[in-house]
This record gives structure tokens, C-alpha cells and sequence, in this order.
């Protein structure tokens, strides 16, 4: 008689499949995992109470370092959240602009993605094909930004500056390149044989579990559900745009590299329609003592000098209330909740991560699959650690 | 829709809502504690109103704030309907002294972790939790950072610096 048991696996936090600092504690029979723990906080830094305490402007560089790889689509979340609680209308054109940066960045995020999973998943060239046309759409935030990571060039009530002068050359190359490119992808994966046996029926998670678990983005989609906040509850003018929302149907690692595939190209189009009817008008809204004058005044107008001075050193009082703006970040819904409390700093700075609920479902997507199985589940939720534990 | 939530709480629910807020358009009901679970059940069997999606869970200290005086914690429930596209929030006002409400893990998975994350910072206990334990801060860090009276600059292991005693709270 020999005598069976289960053995406990440690997996991580150092481990290069984990993507960063994230520590599974999986039980094992044989190769089958009985139950999974993920175990995050590793790179737990207190964002959201450093948020807390500074100025509403000051606190804007904090959210380019929870999901490093889309920097403005979390400022864009903040900003519209504290325009929200201002009740700030900008101008035409920065929406435009903002729509094409977030949309920049939903590509920048998920070449990351594609790059890294497939490196998980043995495909070892990927990476740098995909790194080369990230590059492009970097240099697209250093010309505008000046950063080519932590841009913070979303600001609130506008922009940190002017669109620079060749901004939609290069926006342009960047789109181009990509798209030249994603058909060299789809011929090295799509049809790939070990790529699909890798990844077709793994980490299935159904409709309904998908939306108990409260997943979204891609990871919902990709299970059927027709729900992306863009066309459901636009902000930044989103409602002005065509796109289609790109859909799975089996809920599986392989649909969703399918789904976020398009949602590449569904980006590109998004992309090209503001670039073509991008309005004119300044870049930033004009509300004296809540937005920063624009630089060109600063210099010029003594009224406009004595606001930036008093935003700078003691900001702006917001009323007491909360609001929440989410919107559809690269890796799903992307929450502010900002409860202002009639003084200069918020009171509560909530970050609704949407990698952090991704997270949450993973011994649902790899419990009862075999053990090689779970690196995919890891990569297929794209999860950044940044974000997870803030 | 924000009429069919406001009729349905108040037909089903009438002496558990407290009150109800629209700042900028959101829509926030103030919900007995007690009844918090109850209230929740009944919106996600409610077919019509298909409210199945549990976006977020947070909490607000309101210390030495004006709005303390109903509670010092606010805990806010961010409910999503997929096929109406409405977002709306059930708040419950806590004491002070020991905060405790019932965990909904039982209603949405995915309230596990949320709620996790709501007793690691706020000290909130959610009573029928599976595994009510920290999860983002260190085991042996003491306290709960996002409490509005636990320093900013205060850090558990000692590093040269904080040594001796905690600084004074830096809001």
C-alpha cells in the first residue's frame, strides 16, 4: 500500500513568470494543483495614503507608479476623477488628445503584455519584436511629456503643455508601425501549434463566474460579456468615436490573445479618427484658481502669476462629497474614488485596481489544471504588481 | 434606472435606508449596517434590476471631521448594473470603537480580497469572512496606515531614524 500525498509548492515572489513580486502557495497532486493561494504586498508602497496626504495636483505623479506600463491612462483616470469633483469642463481639444494618448497607451500595454506572456509561454522572440514597436509609441510620450515612462502629462483641468509641433508625425509612425507589424504577430503565434496548445482551454473561467468574480477588461470580455466602459459610460468624449468592442467566446487564454489583438487594431482605428479630426483650442481649461494658468500667462499677467503661485503652494479647497470616475484602463476598469473633505488635500484617495480583482480569481482560473498551466493563468490576467499592491 | 433603485429600496426597504446623496450625480444610499446584507441579497436576486456586478469595496475615516459625528467610518459598496450600465453606492456608517460588519464574500466572490483590503488598512472586521487576514501590509506591522491618526512617516521595522517613538500625525 503506498500512501498518497499532496505536496505544498511555494511559487515566487522572485520568480520571472510572476511579473514582479507575486508569491503563489499552490498545492499540488502530481501535476494537478488542488488549491492556489496567491499571496500579494510585496511591493505594497502606501500610494493611496501618500495621495492623502498632498495637494490634488501634487498628488497626480503617485498614479504614473501603480500600472507603470499605461502611465496615462491612470493619470487620465485621476484628472477626470478630480474634474469630476471640481466640476471642470475641458476643452474639445484636450479630450481629443486624451482619448489618442490613453489609446496610445492601451497598445503600449498590451505589446507588454503579448511580449511577456509569449516569453512564458517558450516563445522567446516575441519580446523583442514587440519592445521594438513600443518604442515608437514611447517616443511619442517623450515628445510630449518629456518622460518616457512617468509622463504625468495628463494634468488636471488640461495637459502639462501644447501638443508638441510634430505630435501626430510621430503618432502616425507609431500607429503605422504597429499596425505593419501586428500581421508578423498573428503569423508567429495565431496558428503556432505550441502556442495553441499552450494556451486553447486553459484558464477558462465562464460568464458568470467572470462577473461574480467581478473581473473586467479583457479578462471579462474574453469570457463573453459585452461590457467595456468606453461605449457604456463614455467620458472624454469617447461617444464621438467608432469602434467596435472586440469580444471571446470561450473565456480561454487563447481568446483573450485574440481579443486583445483586436483591441490593438480597435485603438489604431480610434487613434487615426482623432488624429484626423483633432480640434483646435487651448490645452488647457481656463478656471482661475483650480487649473494652472498656461505658461505663455504666467510670464506675462500678473493676475495669472499670483494664481499659479497660490494652486503651487496651497492648492485649491474641493467640497465635501465623493465621486468616482472609472474608465476603461489596458487592463480593465480603473476606478477613482476621491472624497474631498472642503480642505486642500483629499480626504480618501481610493484606487480601484483592476489587476488587484484580476488577481483575486486566479485559484478559480487554475484550480483542478495542471501545474505548467498556471504560469499561463498568471500572464493571460496581465497583472502588474505596481498596481496590485500600490 | 435611478428612479427603479430608489422605488426598490424604499418599497422593500424603507426603515433600513437612512438617506440619500446625488453629489455630481452619484448616486449614494445611506444603508442601516445591520441590514447592510439583507439589502444586498435582495438587489442581486432582483432580476430586473440586475445588479450583479460588486465593483469595488472602500472605506473613508472621517476623523475630526464634521461627518464624524454619524460615524467615524464610512464604508462605501460600488454596485454596477451590466445591462442598465448604472453605477450606484450603498454606505454604512461604523463607530469608532471596534468597526464590524457582516462580510457579503458569501453574495460575491470577489468581495474576499476587498474586504481583506478594508480590515488590512481601516481595522474593519467583516464577521463570516473565510480568511480574514492582511494582505497587502506585513504581518508584524502594527495598525492600520489608511486610519487617519496612524503617522505618515511611521515605518514598522526600525531604521535609524524611527527608533524611539512614532512622530506626530502628519496629515
Amino acid at each position: 500500500m503506498t500512501e498518497t500525498r499532496t505536496v505544498t509548492l511555494n511559487m515566487g515572489p522572485q520568480h520571472p513568470s510572476t511579473h514582479g513580486v507575486l508569491r503563489l502557495v499552490l498545492e499540488l497532486d502530481g501535476e494537478r494543483v488542488v488549491s492556489a493561494r496567491p499571496v500579494v504586498g510585496y511591493l505594497h508602497t502606501g500610494i493611496e495614503k501618500t495621495m492623502e496626504s498632498k495637494l490634488y495636483y501634487k498628488a497626480l505623479p503617485c498614479t504614473d507608479r501603480m500600472d507603470y506600463l499605461a502611465p496615462m491612462s491612470n493619470n487620465l483616470g485621476y484628472c477626470l476623477a478630480v474634474e469630476k469633483l471640481m466640476d471642470i469642463e475641458v476643452p474639445e481639444k484636450v479630450k481629443w488628445a486624451r482619448v489618442c494618448l490613453a489609446e496610445l497607451t492601451r497598445i503600449k500595454s498590451h505589446l507588454v503584455w503579448l511580449g511577456t506572456h509569449s516569453i512564458d509561454l517558450g516563445a522567446m522572440s516575441m519580446l523583442l519584436y514587440t519592445f521594438r514597436e513600443r518604442e515608437s509609441i514611447i517616443d511619442v510620450y517623450e515628445a510630449c511629456g518629456g518622460q518616457r515612462m512617468m509622463t504625468s502629462y495628463i494634468r488636471i483641468g488640461g495637459l502639462a503643455h501644447e501638443l508638441p509641433p510634430d505630435f501626430e508625425s510621430k503618432v502616425r509612425r507609431a500607429v503605422t508601425e504597429v499596425s505593419e507589424h501586428l500581421g508578423d504577430y498573428e503569423a508567429l503565434l495565431t496558428k503556432n501549434q505550441i502556442f495553441i496548445n499552450r494556451t486553447k482551454g486553459v484558464a477558462v473561467i465562464s460568464a458568470e463566474d467572470a462577473i461574480a468574480w467581478s473581473l473586467s477588461g479583457p479578462m471579462l470580455r474574453g469570457s463573453g460579456v459585452k461590457h467595456d466602459l468606453r461605449k457604456s459610460n463614455p467620458y472624454s468624449g469617447y461617444e464621438n468615436f467608432d469602434f467596435d468592442i472586440a469580444l471571446g467566446r470561450n473565456g480561454d487564454a487563447y481568446d483573450r490573445y485574440l481579443l486583445r489583438l483586436e483591441e490593438i487594431r480597435q485603438s489604431i482605428r480610434i487613434i487615426k479618427q482623432t488624429l484626423d479630426g483633432m480640434p483646435e483650442g487651448p490645452y488647457r481649461a481656463r478656471v482661475p484658481g483650480v487649473v494652472l494658468p498656461p505658461k505663455e500667462d504666467i510670464l506675462y499677467k500678473m493676475e495669472s502669476m499670483i494664481f499659479h503661485f497660490k494652486i503651487i503652494t496651497e492648492g485649491f479647497k474641493a467640497p465635501v462629497g465623493s465621486v468616482y470616475q472609472a474608465i476603461e484602463a489596458p487592463k480593465g476598469e480603473l476606478g477613482f474614488y476621491i472624497t474631498g473633505d472642503g480642505t486642500n488635500k483629499p480626504r480618501r484617495v481610493r484606487v480601484r485596481p483592476p489587476s488587484f480583482v484580476n488577481l483575486a480569481a486566479l485559484p478559480c482560473l487554475v484550480e483542478g489544471s495542471l501545474f505548467a498551466d498556471v504560469v499561463c493563468a498568471i500572464g493571460t490576467i496581465d497583472i502588474v504588481l505596481g498596481e496590485v499592491d500600490r | 434606472m435611478e428612479e427603479n433603485i430608489r422605488g426598490f429600496l424604499k418599497e422593500r426597504f424603507d426603515d433600513a435606508v437612512i438617506g440619500e446623496d446625488n453629489f455630481r450625480g452619484e448616486q449614494a444610499f445611506r444603508i442601516k449596517p445591520e441590514s447592510l446584507i439583507d439589502v444586498c441579497q435582495a438587489l442581486l436576486e432582483d432580476v430586473e434590476l440586475d445588479v450583479r456586478y460588486l465593483s469595488d469595496i472602500t472605506a473613508v475615516d472621517w476623523l475630526g471631521h464634521e461627518r464624524a459625528r454619524d460615524g467615524r467610518f464610512e464604508v462605501v459598496y460600488n454596485l454596477y448594473s451590466l445591462s442598465s450600465w448604472h453605477r450606484f453606492f450603498l454606505s454604512v456608517r461604523l463607530e469608532s470603537e471596534g468597526p464590524t460588519l457582516r462580510s457579503l464574500t458569501d453574495l460575491w466572490p470577489s468581495a474576499n480580497w476587498l474586504e481583506r483590503e478594508v480590515y488590512d488598512l481601516f481595522g474593519i472586521e467583516f464577521t463570516g469572512h473565510p480568511d480574514l487576514t492582511k494582505i497587502l501590509t506585513p504581518d508584524d506591522l502594527e495598525g492600520h496606515p489608511l486610519r487617519k491618526d496612524f503617522p505618515l512617516t511611521w515605518e514598522q521595522p526600525t531604521f535609524g531614524w524611527n527608533k524611539d517613538a512614532p512622530p506626530e500625525v502628519i496629515r
